[in-house]
């Protein structure tokens, strides 16, 4: 598990995730702190596009896995 | 702002005193073999046949679950004879390592398990490896292994929870809410108004409502008995991918059976692009159905399969230095961990409930244009 090249893809999974969910995790604030009312709509949104981006950054994980235990 | 640097400076100290402890820390004394941690944590997100209480993990105490398997008739005895049964060594052909399995004994003579799996002995009583994978035939396993059983105790405390909180407004009539319904009330209406009516038009989102609870509180509640580490939990139920796939597939059955004329024409015939165009969209929008469904498999079996990975690595931290002062890391990073895993437990059960909510929003949408 340790010391391979699915390593690697696992890490580059985690990299991308990062600056999908940064991003929107920023751009949430700065909406909040604009509009504070529409607090509750903008987090609900953030959740909803966070999750998508973990998604896929998951099937990085997943394939990393697989491909580890081979 | 002044308590936080307090409480920094008096994590540095403690830091500071881990780390000294380190120093003089005493390491283990005999070890037997290497250990491996990648399939130490591997062991323990699989399902198994026993449901392992304390001691160690040959020779600990174990409650042995029933195995049922279908082999020219139903057959069933305790997974005992096979966690006491004839431990076999096989000499593997690559890389000179070993591989383990055990032959049943008594009534469960003339099969064997191996790696949690159950194999047909062949002629000459043995299993056949090809490489890593035995080539026996299996029967069909019909096992109460520790992960049906988790999920029958899982589903029966939703019941009884549900019940109960239901039981108290059948009596009182809908009045402010006292006890277990107290902490439930809220749980229940955040789903009905910020899931279901957030995501499904106004008229038809009633119906939805009891599959959109049962699903939160199913997930929720398992995600959080897989977060226990001993008996009422302990069991890696929505991080088996059967499981989360059995989920998926109602979604997606929810979704296509209450899906109107206007969700299948956007599916066939996309209004509003020109023709050749919509026998482009036609094939995307096909899969689009399913990458749907799939993803939400994905997502909840790799979140809660990760978090256990995540706990259980950081716990052998311990293992693979040898030497018990670097439980002053590892023991407070699992802690964190396990901390924010009781927020992810909550929030895969939100979220597979939410995106749910939005297909079959998406279903059921009349035409506006």
């Amino acid at each position: 598990m340790f010391g391979s090249i699915a390593a690697i893809g696992a890490g580059l999974a985690v990299l991308g995730a990062g600056l999908g969910i940064g991003r929107i995790g920023g751009s949430a604030v700065e909406g909040i702190a604009r509009n504070p009312e529409a607090s509750g709509k903008i987090q609900t949104a953030m959740i909803i596009a966070a999750a998508l981006i973990e998604g896929v950054a998951l099937f990085g994980v997943v394939v990393g896995l697989l491909g580890a235990k081979a | 702002m002044q308590q936080f640097s307090k409480l920094s400076f008096l994590m540095r100290k403690v830091a500071i005193l881990l780390a000294f402890v380190g120093v003089s820390g005493f390491s283990f004394a005999n070890e037997e073999k290497e250990f491996n941690v990648s399939e130490m944590i591997m062991h323990h997100i699989k399902d198994a046949h026993e449901w392992h209480l304390f001691g160690p993990e040959h020779g600990g105490t174990s409650i042995y679950l029933p195995i049922i398997l279908m082999d020219n008739g139903l057959k069933t005895f305790s997974s005992s004879h096979f966690y006491h049964g004839q431990a076999v060594e096989v000499e593997s052909k690559e890389q000179g390592a070993s591989l383990h399995y055990v032959k049943g004994v008594g009534p469960a003579a003339g099969y064997a398990m191996y790696h949690e799996e159950i194999y047909k002995l062949n002629a000459e009583g043995e299993l056949h490896f090809d490489g890593e994978h035995p080539h026996n035939t299996q029967p069909l396993d019909f096992s109460i292994t520790k992960n049906v059983m988790s999920l029958l105790m899982g589903s029966f405390l939703v019941l009884i929870v549900m019940f109960s909180v239901a039981k108290f407004y059948r009596k009182n009539g809908a009045v402010a809410p006292k006890g277990l319904a107290k902490f439930f009330e809220p749980i229940i209406v955040m789903v009905r108004d910020d899931i279901a009516k957030a995501n499904i038009n106004e008229h038809k989102y009633e119906k939805y409502v009891p599959y959109l609870l049962t699903i939160f509180f199913f997930i929720w509640f398992n995600n959080m008995l897989g977060l226990i580490p001993f008996l009422p939990g302990g069991a890696n139920l929505t991080g088996n991918i059967t499981v989360t796939l059995f989920l998926a597939v109602c979604t997606l059955l929810v979704t296509l059976f209450s899906g109107n004329k206007n969700y299948w024409g956007h599916i066939f015939w996309m209004p509003g692009v020109p023709v050749p165009m919509k026998f482009f969209m036609m094939p995307i929008e096909i899969i689009g159905i399913f990458t749907k469904p799939f993803a939400l498999m994905i997502r909840l079996f790799a979140n809660i399969t990760a978090g256990h990975i995540i706990v259980l690595a950081l716990i052998s931290i311990i293992f693979v230095n040898k030497n018990v002062a670097w439980a002053g890391l590892s023991v407070p990073m699992a802690l964190f961990i396990s901390i924010l895993e009781v927020l992810v437990a909550f929030l895969q059960g939100f979220l597979f409930a939410m995106l749910s909510a939005l297909f079959i929003g998406a279903a059921v949408e009349e035409a506006h244009h």
